[in-house]
């Protein structure tokens, strides 16, 4: 009888410590009375976080009522996170999620259209640069950004002036010409410098997407992003000018050094694209004398590409919460914070007219970002990932296996519009 | 056998408590291993992409999808050429090491650990290592011993065929110590007597190798050969690194299926396609090793 009874509370004891495994970590707050309590994520970055702590520390001391916590995750395993908290209907109430990932999000209800007063399109559209319409969706919009990120031309001063050039190129004639010159070659004709960097699996998809499709006479999709159009004859020639940087002119080669950034610290590449968030990396490389240029343009067109991240408001965010998360919401997106993430973060703000400002247009280093918004498209992307690898292997299967231009393209083409199908018929 | 005594009330109590530790464990394996699988088996008939609340229905839609899709079958051509190559390479490099370091007299236990210390690196350590290796020139050291050879640059990695050869090199280079150490201890267990009266009927060295040795290495043989199958099989960390940028090689030319099934599920969200493709690699996975076990047996 003893043995049974024994044996009943070791096996009880031995399901009770498995169930911390179901359990669902709920923890428990404690709510002061009158204070609603919001909670914020974004990814771990170490100057966002501290710069997000001063924040939401002016913000409470300007909203006594409101109590704001912030949560970072590292940020490999951010989207994942993110999605993985959806299903389990907890999450945050401000959430910072890239602008990529918003379609999925929208149409799996996980966030609220913003429909405050401050949040109109009127209102938006009159404030922040035309990027932003990326997220709009069915009309409204879901996410704002504090800050946004565009593309530019990196230069390697030194190497341009050993090569006798005093400025970097205006238009992509320039660009290819110096490019050409500036690649050197060792005695078999292998790379040693790259004129002018083309590394896809980089920002350069961004390029032929965005900029050079437009440039040589289309827009890579249709207005509301349902349709790809760069299937046609401006398409051919935008991914042909590309290819030909590696076949025919010779600028630059993939997997050189790794890639084209890693080339440009190490003062073997002349020129490449990239975007704002290289700044930060580039300055810590001591010995590098580098500056950036707006895009080259073509025919007296230019382009840019923009990406951003966005704050938007999760659907179950309601009543008290929702009041305060939309008060902290227009925080985060009023031109004085978006003065202070320039500053502090080195990411530029999506407000137009503090971005039209002189000291901040004309801004050495982020000039050339901050003008490049004024023309700067966001793609809709459905999924960025396979875009990417369309965009990828086209350009791979003309210059490892001689494809035919137009052929690749209309793969992509079809490859691309399967992404798009496929959303929408959810 | 059952027992047609009546069993005592002791072996009775002995039983009870056997049954009672043994559910244990056994919830715990169903619970975590069985039942995420048939999960996964349910998810494949559906379109849920994690961040959906619901997970709808779809039947044999993720299935029909991955009968006419490419790069399924280019990333399962690229998983069987994994295996058909890196199989018996790694099994033959792994034999000759064994079987000439065991007649070897002097230093033979530092052969040994060198070659077995690749084998306790760690993959993602030696992919990275390999990946530099493998880079164009100037900064890649076998391009450059190439290029002093008069040989013209090779595009290794990013060369539609020659990237999953490179990796294969990464992946035989770091395993090839377990081979051998197996194939040692084999090669222990055969008793001196056999090569003894080899000797005395005049057999060469080669017929001895021929008729004894590998005869009696059968089981390690077989040990490897299973061993070998599912970890080719299963060949994803050193790809994913070697190949970052490109995500399995241009144009998927490296890619096996397992990271095929990672990029689906977790870069592109689409749990239920991914869910379909586990399913088909299980199923592949299962019948090639119930073949391995019949045929093995049979010629036991």
């Amino acid at each position: 009888m003893n043995k049974k009874f024994f044996a009943i509370i070791l096996g009880c004891l031995l399901i009770f410590n498995l169930t911390p495994i179901f359990a669902g970590g709920e923890k428990e707050e404690v709510k002061e009375e009158g204070v609603t309590e919001i909670v914020y994520w974004q990814y771990f970055y170490e100057t966002k976080k501290n710069l997000m702590d001063d924040l939401i520390g002016e913000f409470e001391a300007a909203n006594p009522t409101i109590k704001v916590t912030q949560q970072t995750f590292p940020y490999a395993d951010y989207n994942t996170k993110v999605a993985a908290s959806v299903p389990s209907g907890k999450g945050p109430n401000v959430i910072n999620l890239y602008y990529g990932w918003l379609p999925k999000y929208v149409t799996s209800g996980y966030l609220q259209p913003l429909t405050g007063a401050d949040f109109t399109p009127a209102k938006v559209e009159s404030e922040f640069f035309p990027l932003v319409k990326a997220a709009k969706f069915d009309g409204s919009y879901y996410a704002l950004p504090t800050a946004v990120r565009s593309l530019a031309l990196f230069y390697n001063k030194d190497l341009l002036a050993e090569g006798g050039y005093s400025a970097p190129p205006k238009t992509w004639e320039e660009a290819v010409e110096m490019g050409k010159d500036l690649a050197e070659f060792d005695k078999n004709g292998n790379f040693l410098q790259i004129g002018f960097g083309v590394n896809l699996d980089n920002q350069f998809h961004h390029v032929i997407r965005e900029v050079l499709n437009r440039q040589m006479g289309t827009a890579p999709y249709n207005e509301d992003s349902t349709q790809v159009l760069y299937n046609n004859q401006a398409g051919y020639d935008a991914m042909k000018f590309v290819s030909d940087l590696e076949l025919v002119e010779k600028t630059g080669r993939q997997a050189f050094m790794e890639d084209d950034r890693t080339a440009f610290k190490a003062g073997t590449c002349a020129m490449f694209v990239s975007g704002s968030f290289a700044l930060g990396t580039l300055d810590k490389v001591e010995e590098l004398n580098y500056g950036t240029a707006e895009l080259p343009s073509m025919d007296g067109m230019q382009s840019n590409f923009a990406s951003f991240w966005a704050n938007g408001i999760t659907s179950f965010t309601e009543g008290k919460e929702l009041v305060a998360s939309e008060k902290f919401l227009q925080f985060l997106t009023s031109a004085d914070v978006m003065e202070r993430w320039l500053a502090e973060i080195g990411e530029l703000p999506a407000n137009m007219e503090l971005g039209q400002a002189e000291k901040i247009a004309n801004d050495p280093k982020f000039g050339p970002f901050i003008r490049g918004l004024e023309y700067a498209h966001a793609t809709v992307f459905y999924d960025e990932s396979a875009q990417k690898s369309a965009m990828f292997d086209a350009y791979n299967r003309i210059v490892l296996q001689g494809m035919d231009v137009k052929e690749s393209v209309d793969i992509a083409a079809k490859e691309e519009q399967a992404v798009i199908d496929k959303y929408f018929d959810k | 056998m059952k027992n047609k005594i009546k069993k005592g009330t002791l072996a009775r109590e002995k039983e009870k408590w056997a049954y009672l530790f043994i559910s244990v464990p056994v919830v715990f394996y169903l619970l975590v291993r069985f039942l995420p699988t048939f999960y996964a088996f349910y998810l494949s008939f559906t379109d849920w992409d994690i961040i959906s609340a619901s997970a709808n229905w779809i039947g044999l839609d993720n299935y029909k999808r991955l009968f006419t899709d490419k790069i399924f079958y280019i990333t399962l051509s690229n998983t069987f050429y994994y295996v058909l190559y890196g199989l018996p390479i790694s099994i033959l490099v792994g034999f000759l090491l064994a079987y000439n370091i065991d007649k070897v007299k002097i230093g033979s236990g530092l052969f040994k650990t060198i070659y077995f210390m690749p084998y306790i690196t760690s993959m993602v350590a030696v992919a990275w290592v390999w990946r530099w290796l493998f880079q164009p020139a100037p900064i890649g050291i076998f391009n450059n011993i190439l290029i002093s050879m008069g040989i013209p640059m090779q595009e290794f990695l990013n060369s539609v065929e020659q990237s999953k050869g490179c990796i294969l090199a990464a992946t035989i280079w770091s395993g090839v110590g377990f081979q051998m150490i197996i194939f040692m201890a084999g090669l222990k267990g055969i008793s001196k007597q056999y090569y003894e009266a080899a000797e005395i009927d005049g057999a060469s060295a080669f017929n001895a190798l021929r008729y004894i040795t590998l005869p009696l290495l059968r089981n390690s043989f077989i040990f490897l050969l299973i061993t070998g199958t599912i970890r080719f099989l299963r060949i994803f960390t050193q790809v994913v690194n070697m190949t970052r940028s490109s995500g399995g090689g241009p144009l998927n030319s490296a890619k096996p299926l397992v990271l095929y099934i990672y990029d689906t599920a977790f870069r592109s969200f689409d749990m239920g396609y991914a869910s379909a493709l586990t399913v088909i690699l299980f199923i592949i996975i299962l019948l090639i090793t119930l073949i391995q076990m019949r045929v093995t047996r049979n010629e036991r």
